[in-house]
């Protein structure tokens, strides 16, 4: 059950693992949450993951296993995370992603389907299974960790920001279908963050650490606004951004990279 | 499917339910073949305590009865009729209700849920000190308790945030008036050992005595208070009509921030300057001295969207330098507040989760928004626990589950009545769920 700060007590992380996540869950497990449901691919990764999240305060961190590149294990392993939970779920966190090689993997159709897995279809699915079990239980949130590279796909990286862009439209709309119903869905956009993730690319502009993403993904879960930018003025930026015209934009982006 | 969509009077933490509204003990029976009900009356608690997400939450406000006025002040009400409609009815006749919260808008079955309190606790005790006898409706049946029939059902749910059964109806003993004013001396005091000491020295000299606590002030003026007190004017041909109904409403609201550090703390001062220094035995209204926010319907909207939290507290008598300490660490930390009160609590019930204990008890509300705020919150709370006292169930809306047991000593007998006439835990609400009051 939340509180009245939007404080959750059982969490599922799909994409447990991750630094974003893993930021996350530690602020949620010093505020009220008890029991987190880590889901990953790597066990030796998530059991790093869990064993933090008992030093901050966890009773409960089970393990479950995940495999984004395969779609149709999206529903078996989120029945296995809410099986895991052992009670209502009050939040299930969507932190899957891989950022892949634009440069190689542009090349190579295995490569792009790999991509859109990971990325699109496999937490879309899942996506879909989590709202149908939360439905069922007439409470909780979803927060779906997007990016600002969906707001306007550029061509350095037109794999991950296209599915991103397909992940972040689709939920918000998923939101939208929520509207009334007791569960509701935010979408969470970091700019760049440095984490595992993004260590082989440059200092880039508005970049955060993952703890400065978690601590706006707590104010976001308190005011419960759909759509949460960490950090909060690339909401701004990204506004005006988004309507450049294409040379401007181009120009802007070269200069970026 | 059409959920209604249920909070508590902070705004805070929504809870999607069904609400019905039985109109007689059978078809409230007939609610409990459902898993998962809760009762509300009209949802003037902050938190989450009448509603619950995916439940059904069963409106109280069907009962609405109220008896004719015995000779001696006993009268016998449904459990859905509102403090309100009760002095309307009474006021006329002579009659008070002798425990009123600061609002009218609370229903009776709410009153006994939170076994509310008032100004005059040190002299007369809670809401459920005064009630004769009262129906509950269970998953296991529906009885008749008083204080010596099904004690134990009786107090389990005097103070039980409703999660012992369904009250459909009560029997009170009202307090003789021949007015409606109220004679109050108020006077200022320069900061909150001061306004403290002028409690304990003078409180038992009357019927009724509040303080209000500026909470944004620091240093020596940190905690100044105004106080008033006072006594039911006697009165040969008094006038009895009951206060005015509510003129002005809050119709929309505002955005988050209306309700800030600068804006609080302006009316805060606008408040205490107008405040008179001493004030001997002023005639007062009693819709102004009892229930001064009723006069402004929905006030709780200017708080805007994020709504809001209360936080109040009660510490053992020996314990007041908790005050003292609550107050100052949220004064160093600008968290915004107004309204702070300060009252003085006689012996408490024999409610299993009834709030209120001997000492002191402070109340104060505090927008949603500042971030350390949830923080602070829990540090006052485990001032509060490790000094012996508690928070109340009525006002919560954040505390941790650990420290229910904690500051309630009682709650495993509670759960013992519990587990008797509802063993198959089919009561329950967002605020159970929340502090796991429940058995594993």
């Amino acid at each position: 059950m939340e509180n009245a700060f939007g404080q959750p007590q059982r969490v599922i992380v799909l994409g447990g693992s991750s630094d974003i996540a893993r930021a996350i869950t530690r602020k949620l497990v010093a505020a009220r949450t008890h029991t987190v449901v880590l889901a990953g691919r790597s066990t030796e990764l998530l059991e790093k993951a869990a064993a933090e999240a008992h030093e901050y305060g966890a009773t409960a961190a089970p393990l479950v296993s995940l495999d984004a590149e395969n779609p149709a294990s999206a529903v078996p392993t989120v029945a296995d995370a809410f099986d895991a939970a052992g009670g209502a779920v009050d939040l299930v966190i969507v932190a899957v992603g891989a950022l892949g090689d634009q440069a190689t993997d542009e090349q190579d159709p295995a490569a792009a389907l790999r991509l859109m897995s990971v990325n699109f279809t496999w937490p879309v699915v899942a996506l879909t299974e989590v709202r149908r079990r939360l439905l069922a239980q007439g409470s909780g949130r979803i927060l779906v960790i997007s990016s600002v590279a969906s707001v306007r796909v550029r061509r350095s990286a037109y794999l991950y920001g296209g599915a991103k862009a397909g992940l972040d439209r689709l939920s918000d709309a998923m939101a939208d279908s929520l509207a009334g119903t007791g569960v509701s869905l935010q979408i969470l956009r970091p700019g760049a963050v440095r984490t595992r993730m993004t260590a082989d690319l440059k200092e880039m502009p508005f970049m955060t650490g993952p703890n400065e993403v978690a601590d706006y993904v707590m104010s976001g879960l308190e005011s419960g606004q759909r759509i949460i930018w960490s950090p909060p003025i690339l909401k701004y930026v990204y506004l005006v951004l988004r309507h450049l015209p294409k040379v401007l934009w181009t120009a802007v982006m070269d200069r970026a990279n | 499917m059409a959920r209604t969509r249920l909070t508590g009077w902070g705004n805070t933490a929504p809870g999607f339910g069904d609400l019905v509204t039985p109109r007689s003990v059978s078809e409230l029976q007939e609610t409990f073949q459902s898993h998962g009900v809760i009762a509300r009356g009209l949802g003037r608690s902050y938190g989450d305590p009448a509603q619950l997400s995916g439940g059904l939450v069963v409106s109280n406000l069907g009962f609405d009865a109220v008896g004719p006025i015995a000779a001696d002040g006993v009268v016998t009400v449904g459990a859905g009729v509102s403090i309100d409609t009760l002095i309307r009815w009474a006021m006329p006749q002579g009659w008070f209700v002798p425990v009123t919260p600061g609002t009218r808008q609370v229903t009776i079955g709410g009153a006994i849920a939170a076994d509310v309190h008032g100004k005059n606790h040190h002299a007369v005790g809670s809401f459920a000190h005064h009630v004769l006898a009262m129906r509950i409706v269970t998953p296991t049946g529906t009885f008749d308790t008083s204080p010596t029939e099904r004690a134990d059902l009786f107090w389990a749910t005097c103070g039980g945030m409703g999660l012992t059964g369904i009250v459909s109806e009560a029997t009170i003993r009202l307090i003789p008036i021949s007015s409606n004013r109220v004679l109050v001396d108020t006077t200022k005091h320069a900061n909150l050992a001061e306004t403290m000491a002028a409690m304990v020295d003078g409180d038992d000299n009357y019927q009724y005595s509040v303080a209000w606590i500026d909470c944004m002030t620091t240093g020596k003026h940190m905690g100044r208070g105004i106080l008033t007190r006072g006594d039911h004017l006697v009165a040969t041909d008094g006038r009895l009509d009951p206060p005015s109904a509510t003129s002005l409403a809050i119709p929309v609201t505002p955005p988050s921030g209306l309700l800030n550090p600068l804006t609080i703390r302006l009316f805060n001062e606008a408040w205490f300057k107008k405040a008179p220094r001493r004030e001997i035995a002023r005639e007062h209204s009693i819709g102004s001295f009892f229930h001064p926010l009723d006069a402004l319907a929905n006030w709780n909207r200017l708080y805007g969207p994020k709504g809001f939290v209360q936080y109040q507290f009660a510490v053992p008598d020996d314990r007041g330098d908790i005050v003292e300490k609550a107050v100052s660490r949220l004064s160093s930390a600008g968290v915004p507040s107004f309204l702070a009160v300060l009252k003085r609590f006689g012996a408490g019930s024999s409610g299993h989760l009834s709030f209120p204990i001997a000492g002191w008890t402070l109340a104060l509300d505090m927008p949603v928004g500042p971030r350390e705020l949830p923080g602070i919150l829990d540090e006052l709370d485990e001032l509060v626990v490790t000094a012996g006292g508690r928070i109340y169930l009525a006002k919560d809306a954040r505390c941790r589950p650990e420290t229910v047991g904690l500051m309630y000593s009682r709650l495993s007998e509670f759960l013992d009545v519990k587990d008797v006439y509802d063993p198959e835990r089919r009561i329950t609400s967002d605020l159970a769920r929340r502090l796991h009051i429940e058995r594993n």
